[in-house]
């Protein structure tokens, strides 16, 4: 259980040398996630060598990884138990550290029924700016014991804190899966959606693309049984390649949109990324559209504030999926952020050039 | 600080709240004196009592202007102190602001005034087949502001998640006079996750004047299973052994054999009056997933060695078996003058051990301790019962207590699974945490109220008080704050 190497001590040193020195660091795992956060001018600082699981009981549903582990490597030991990560982080280009998943803080298809990574992450070992190593949180699902701080390192892409290792609840994976498939229009497949939200079918993934809707059900074999006969779609197949793919951006619809930098590809489009309420009815050719209506991916040339403005005029939010932008915030929020980071990393060693704003 | 009677901002409270909106007579402040720590009484200055955003943000702002801390209050009804009034501040009581404001069944979420009472939200949306999934005990009078405050869970939390898990939205009114409108209906917020942040934050940070909550739809079927154990770490190995099966019940609670005994006489649930321990178990889902997961965990049970199983039958006994839990608390009220409810949380895996030195504790400190629990997620209740009439027995109760919470963070856990800090722990978070991480959470706190004005004294220990504690734990023979001089 203790394979791997624990090079905490040296990260630790590393981060504090470059706050004595004010340099700033760019903080580095398994670069599937380059294209998204750039580099800037700032020295890396490699996660690599930080590897292993830490802790893995089966029966307490919890999992602790140091942050440099493989997400392959990772998954793989769960299975060995029959265990998932709720989850399920994308992979981009099959590659990708458990720390850099936490830090970004994506999630994969089942997001609306099984959570997104922040809600299964209950504690983590960080560095903050000032190279003080620090623990928050620990392996015990229920903890209110000071602010919530190892999920508050979720989605900051590694501005709030360097993750040594962190602790998140894992869940046991389906006895049976299966994916059903139907040629409709966007509007039906917002009305399946909505139905599918009100209903306790063991639902695990929605996508519509291309015309066709696609459901994942996963559960007991006669839950899910009872599912497939319920609903009006037909079976395409046992399993989840499909998700995979589309979780991992391996799907054709993303094809365009593979080799960074992504702003300069051929059409002048850029891949957009909303955030939307549950059962939202997007209807735009170039989209794909998952997690029930609530995250939808649109390859568009229109300008960045007309793309804003229509996801908030559907309740949510929109931000270009390449590099250096966070997403648009309001001034209020984005004032807090800045005064949040300067409480954690005053000197702003840590991924400085991720703060840069879209807006 | 404002003196007793500081006149002027008293008059600035009534001008910006209708009639009857600032409570000053002492004999109206007394329902105000305690949260549901009722050990602690302490009268407020005033009682503040808005009516809509607009009026949180002015009394906010006259509070600033003459530095006047706040302390924000829902129902009432927390454990820990956290809402325990101050004699120098505001008790921003956001009760009257209790509207269910839209049900959106599109999205499946609802946004809610504070005040609303956790059990009004799956009310309202009940007829839609859906429901809001955290249920503290309290849900009958608790507000969603409170939960929100103390990220509150509830029997099933294991299956369904905290409070945490159940908000997408929060619109924050900070002392500074700004509003953060924080999530949505939408999944997933824009840039750090403030969420996180503010829930669980007791008040310190900020005050919730709006929340959108997700709704789930309702489980089509329910079984509940009862088990009787002759040895209470058989009890706790086979909780482990369910959540091995690969079964996530919707609810795993456990009571040993006082609290048993306490609960029979209460409520009369038939429970067996001669098992160490009990085990309840609620299975949800499909009619045909409910039945064949009960089927899975009833065999489970027995290979673990209960001596006896029960299924329910009926709705009717499902209601009687949890009748006993749920009456638990008032029941062990009856076995003493007085109760003491921990809170602590540990891995499962260390409920046998954890069980049997709590036992050892209750022995030596010579006060009985009941336990009921909620097994899945290894969150202890232990209630110490004692008599405060007695000179001396609250001081060993409390001290009692604090080995018990002790005992939990060296088992790999918490002193708070989830009735908060308060100011009931703030000793036991100088256990929990070391000076890094206690100078790192006040640090963030600054971020959001740089003046300290948002329910001081509470949540967070300073330094000081971590150093000035006598008996402080020793982790690995180096003392948690070394850089503090000791007296």
């Amino acid at each position: 259980m203790a394979a791997g190497r624990d090079d905490a001590a040296a990260l630790v040193a590393a981060v504090a040398a470059a706050n004595e020195e004010r340099r700033p660091l760019y903080l580095r795992g398994g670069d599937s996630k380059a294209h998204l956060t750039g580099c800037g001018p700032s020295t890396p600082l490699s996660t690599r060598g930080h590897v292993g699981i830490v802790d893995h009981r089966p029966d307490e549903l919890v999992v602790t990884a140091r942050c440099g582990t493989a997400l392959p490597e990772l998954s793989a030991a769960l299975a060995a138990e029959s265990q998932m990560l709720p989850f399920d982080p994308p992979r981009f280009g099959g590659n990708g550290t458990f720390g850099g998943a936490v830090a970004a803080g994506f999630s994969g298809p089942a997001r609306p029924w099984l959570g997104a990574t922040r809600d299964a992450v209950l504690g983590a070992h960080i560095v903050n700016g000032l190279g003080q190593p620090l623990t928050f949180g620990g392996q015990v699902l229920k903890n209110v014991a000071g602010y919530d701080v190892s999920r508050l390192m979720v989605g900051a892409f590694g501005t709030l804190g360097l993750l040594l290792d962190v602790t998140v609840r894992v869940q046991p994976k389906p006895e049976a899966v299966a994916t059903l498939a139907t040629r409709c229009s966007a509007e039906a497949a917002a009305n399946t959606c909505q139905r599918l939200l009100r209903q306790p079918l063991p639902t695990t993934a929605t996508c519509r693309v291309d015309g066709v809707l696609r459901v994942r059900l996963a559960g007991s074999e006669a839950s899910v049984r009872r599912a497939c006969d319920e609903l009006p779609l037909d079976v395409e197949g046992q399993g989840d390649a499909f998700f995979d793919a589309v979780r991992d951006h391996a799907h054709p619809f993303f094809a365009q949109t593979q080799t960074p930098p992504a702003l300069e590809h051929a059409a002048g489009e850029t891949l957009w990324r909303l955030s939307l309420p549950r059962g939202t009815l997007f209807d735009e050719s170039d989209a794909l559209v998952e997690w029930a209506g609530a995250q939808a991916w649109w390859h568009t040339s229109m300008e960045a504030s007309r793309v804003q403005a229509r996801a908030r005029a559907l309740g949510g939010f929109a931000a270009p999926f390449h590099a250096g932008r966070w997403p648009q915030r309001s001034p209020p929020v984005r004032a807090a952020m800045g005064r949040i980071k300067a409480a954690f990393d005053p000197n702003g060693i840590l991924n400085p050039h991720v703060m840069d704003d879209a807006d | 600080m404002p003196a007793m009677g500081q006149p002027e901002v008293i008059r600035l409270l009534q001008e910006a709240l209708p009639a009857g909106g600032v409570i000053t007579e002492p004999a109206a402040l007394t329902p105000f004196e305690t949260d549901g720590l009722t050990a602690l009484r302490q009268k407020p200055w005033l009682v503040a009592l808005p009516e809509s955003v607009e009026q949180v943000r002015a009394v906010l702002a006259i509070c600033r202007r003459h530095a006047v801390p706040v302390v924000t209050r829902g129902a009432g009804t927390g454990l820990s102190g956290g809402a325990r009034p101050l004699a120098d501040a505001v008790l921003l009581t956001l009760t009257k602001m209790n509207r269910i404001l839209e049900v959106d069944v599109a999205s499946c979420t609802a946004r809610v005034d504070p005040g609303v009472v956790n059990l009004k939200i799956t009310e309202a949306v009940a007829p839609h087949g859906l429901y809001y999934a955290p249920d503290p005990s309290s849900q009958i009078a608790c507000s969603i502001g409170g939960n929100i405050a103390e990220n509150s869970g509830g029997v099933h939390c294991l299956k369904y998640g905290l409070t945490l898990h159940n908000v997408l939205g929060l619109t924050v009114q900070t002392i500074d006079g700004e509003e953060l409108v924080l999530g949505g209906k939408a999944l997933d917020a824009p840039g750090y996750d403030l969420l996180a942040a503010m829930i669980g934050s007791e008040g310190m940070l900020g005050v919730v004047t709006e929340a959108v909550v997700k709704l789930l739809p309702a489980p089509l079927a329910k079984r509940v299973l009862l088990a009787a154990f002759d040895d209470i770490r058989r009890a706790g190995d086979a909780v482990s052994a369910i959540i091995r099966g690969g079964i996530v019940p919707a609810g795993l609670e456990m009571m040993d054999a006082l609290a048993i005994q306490a609960a029979e006489d209460f409520a009369h649930a038939g429970y067996p009056r001669d098992a160490a321990a009990i085990l309840l178990c609620e299975l949800d889902g499909a009619e045909a997933e409910a039945e064949a997961d009960a089927a899975r965990v009833q065999a489970i049970l027995t290979e673990a060695g209960a001596t006896e199983t029960r299924l329910a039958r009926s709705e009717a006994e499902q209601e009687a078996f949890w009748r006993g839990r749920k009456a638990a608390f008032p029941a062990a009220g009856r076995l003493a003058p007085d109760y003491y409810c921990m809170d602590g949380t540990i891995p499962r895996r260390e409920l046998g051990a954890v069980l049997n030195d709590i036992a050892a504790l209750s022995q030596r400190y010579g006060l009985p301790v009941a336990n009921v629990f909620h097994a899945g997620d290894g969150n202890l209740h232990p209630l110490i019962l004692f008599d405060s009439s007695q000179p001396g027995e609250t001081e060993r109760a409390e001290a009692l207590g604090g080995d018990i919470l002790k005992r939990c963070v060296a088992a790999g856990g918490t002193i708070t699974g989830e009735h908060g800090v308060g100011v009931e722990k703030l000793d036991q978070m100088c256990v929990q945490f070391g000076t890094g991480e206690l100078e790192q959470f006040h640090r963030l706190k600054a971020a959001f109220d740089p003046a300290g004005l948002m329910n001081p004294g509470k949540a967070i220990p300073t330094l000081a008080r971590c150093s000035e504690l006598g008996g402080m734990h020793v982790r690995g023979g180096a003392l948690p704050h070394p850089e503090l001089e000791r007296f």
